[in-house]
């Protein structure tokens, strides 16, 4: 294959990577956002996602395609509710002091772990995608002829792959729409800055948040649900998802939901690039050095405000 | 009536308010004066419920205030415009009215008569609170309590740092509003401004009870304020 067709392949993987983290980023973002906590447990809520896939699967008959959908409506509802107990029983205690957060969801990151493979075991098990049609993709050439299309053999990608996109693609613009057009929204973005005064407004901050902490771990959860056809369940599966998506938040900026998105694409993009044409461990290196630098250089992240 | 009966409240382990008493009677303007850090700005968040009450009782005509959820306050029909306006910056000035007309569920009529209150809102329905002009915050903050057509309005120096044009329009509206019959307490920095309005005056020092004067009291001898003021 030539270079060209190569590079769009390479583009595709990381368009799915992209698309996945977005969504795992957006749940973190969110949550840092309104209750200005950092959640470390975000990644167990991704692979609580895939994990209660894959048990949906094994008990939903009627094929993959009931069995996938049921998945992707049932783990963010159960992990989102999860999530919000959790809220309600450990951190409204600690009064959500953003120090005592980070100690108290590193205990819950490994109580997640520890049930996950103590029920679910150590193995790593696939679920199967719904469809998955293998996808021809084309390529332009210089010919005899002028310009010619034709399909180059390899490049192609699968119906699944391009689902995940798209799906990711909606749930995001769906967040975006509640965030910034509905009643719902508007409550969140009134306790996000000013705690306070929203409550001398009516607004019960408590159950905002743990709505908020349950809808940041649902996005996980779905993101966990999409990615299981193509990367199987495993346990150990969050640590990776926690790491990108802390990558993630911090270049596009605490908080700020386009940030996220652009940084996500922006990670998930070079991850897949990087990743087909040297090496996986280079990409990460070169993620981590580009938080460095925007660490050092923008502190508030690309698309953050400055600390008020 | 708000009837406020021997409260004790403070930030934490600090006790601010200690056995305050205070009452406040529809169709009136009562008016809370002390020196700064007398705790005035304490005693609103306190029938807020914004602070834990460890002692006593507040009332809303004959309801208690004390001992329910924060959020439900406001909800009983008590509007506040805080001190240094707290409006919601990075929101429009429509979003910001729409948080108070959501408190209490009130409909356009409400949002309609608000607006005509103050028609320099209207031009700006779009604008971020935070780039108004200070005064224009004021009016914000005064129009978003108005919004969930209080009962009781608390309103904890509204007149800091404006014009006089600004001032007058303010008072405006605290008259309106006595006029409708609700209970307006008034936290006042300026004495001329509490002798012209006031028709009850607790002054508070150290988080108790100093003295309380009524309208006429005040007329007959307004040195007394003063002097409890230390001016
Ligand atoms: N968040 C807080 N934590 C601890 N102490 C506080 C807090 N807020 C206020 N205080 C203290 O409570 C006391 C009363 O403060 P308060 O704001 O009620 O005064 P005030 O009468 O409104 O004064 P001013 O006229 O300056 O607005 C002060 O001694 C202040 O230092
Ligand atoms: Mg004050």
């Amino acid at each position: 294959m030539d270079f060209g067709p190569y590079l769009m392949l390479a583009m595709l993987e990381g368009a799915v990577m992209a698309a996945v983290l977005a969504l795992t980023a957006s749940g973190l973002s969110l949550v840092f956002g309104v209750m200005r906590v950092v959640n470390v447990a975000h990644g167990e809520f991704y692979m609580l996602g895939a994990v209660v896939a894959w048990f949906v699967a094994q008990h939903v008959g009627g094929g993959p395609a009931i069995g996938f959908v049921a998945a992707l409506i049932l783990a963010p509802l159960l992990v989102g509710g999860l999530a919000a107990l959790a809220d309600m029983t450990i951190l409204k205690r600690i009064d959500y002091d953003p120090e005592r957060t980070i100690v108290a969801t590193i205990g819950l990151l490994y109580v997640i772990q520890q049930v996950a493979l103590m029920t679910y075991g150590p193995n790593a098990q696939p679920v199967e995608p719904p469809f998955n049609q293998r996808i021809a993709l084309p390529w332009l050439e210089w010919g005899d002829g002028g310009l010619a299309i034709y399909f180059p053999w390899g490049l192609s990608t699968t119906s699944y792959k391009l689902f995940v996109i798209i799906a990711a693609v909606a749930v995001i613009l769906a967040v975006w729409l509640l965030m910034s057009r509905s009643k719902a929204g508007l409550i969140m973005r009134a306790t996000q800055l000013d705690g306070e005064m929203a409550t001398a407004f009516g607004i019960p901050v408590e159950r905002v948040y743990a709505a908020v902490f349950g809808i940041g771990a649902g996005l996980a959860a779905l993101a966990g649900v999409l990615i299981v056809p193509i990367q199987q369940a495993h346990y150990l599966m969050g640590g990776d998802a926690l790491l990108l998506s802390f990558i993630v938040v911090i270049i596009g900026g605490l908080g700020s939901l386009p940030g996220t998105i652009v940084a996500a694409v922006l990670i998930g993009m070079s991850d897949g690039i990087i990743s087909v044409f040297f090496s996986p461990t280079l990409a990460k290196i070169i993620a981590t050095l580009l938080v460095a630098l925007v660490l050092v250089f923008r502190p508030q992240g690309l698309f953050g405000a400055r600390a008020r | 009536m708000l009837e406020i009966d021997g409260i004790t409240a403070g930030y934490g382990p600090a006790t601010v308010l200690r056995a305050l008493s205070l009452r406040a009677a529809p169709g009136q303007i009562t008016c809370l004066m002390g020196r700064n850090g007398a705790g005035k700005t304490t005693t609103m968040k306190a029938i807020m419920g914004l602070l834990p009450v460890t002692a006593g009782t507040i009332t809303l005509d004959g309801a208690p205030l004390s001992g329910l959820p924060a959020h439900e306050v406001p909800r009983r029909g008590v509007g506040y415009i805080p001190q240094g306006r707290r409006l919601f910056g990075e929101l429009t000035v429509a979003q910001n009215l729409t948080v108070g007309l959501m408190t209490r569920k009130s409909g356009p009529d409400t949002r309609e008569e608000v607006l005509e209150l103050f028609p320099r809102l209207r031009e700006r329905l779009a604008q971020r609170a935070d780039t108004l002009s200070g005064g224009e915050q004021q009016m914000l903050a005064t129009a978003r309590a108005l919004c969930l057509r209080p009962r009781l309005l608390l309103l904890d120096e509204p007149t800091e740092g404006l014009q006089p044009s600004m001032i007058e329009a303010i008072r405006q509206v605290i008259l309106r509003m006595r006029d409708s019959g609700a209970i307006v307490l008034l936290v006042e920095q300026r004495i001329d401004a509490v002798l012209a309005m006031a028709d009850h005056v607790h002054v508070i020092e150290n988080g108790r009870n100093l003295e309380d004067l009524d309208a006429a009291a005040l007329a007959a001898d307004p040195s007394r304020l003063r002097a409890h003021l230390g001016v």
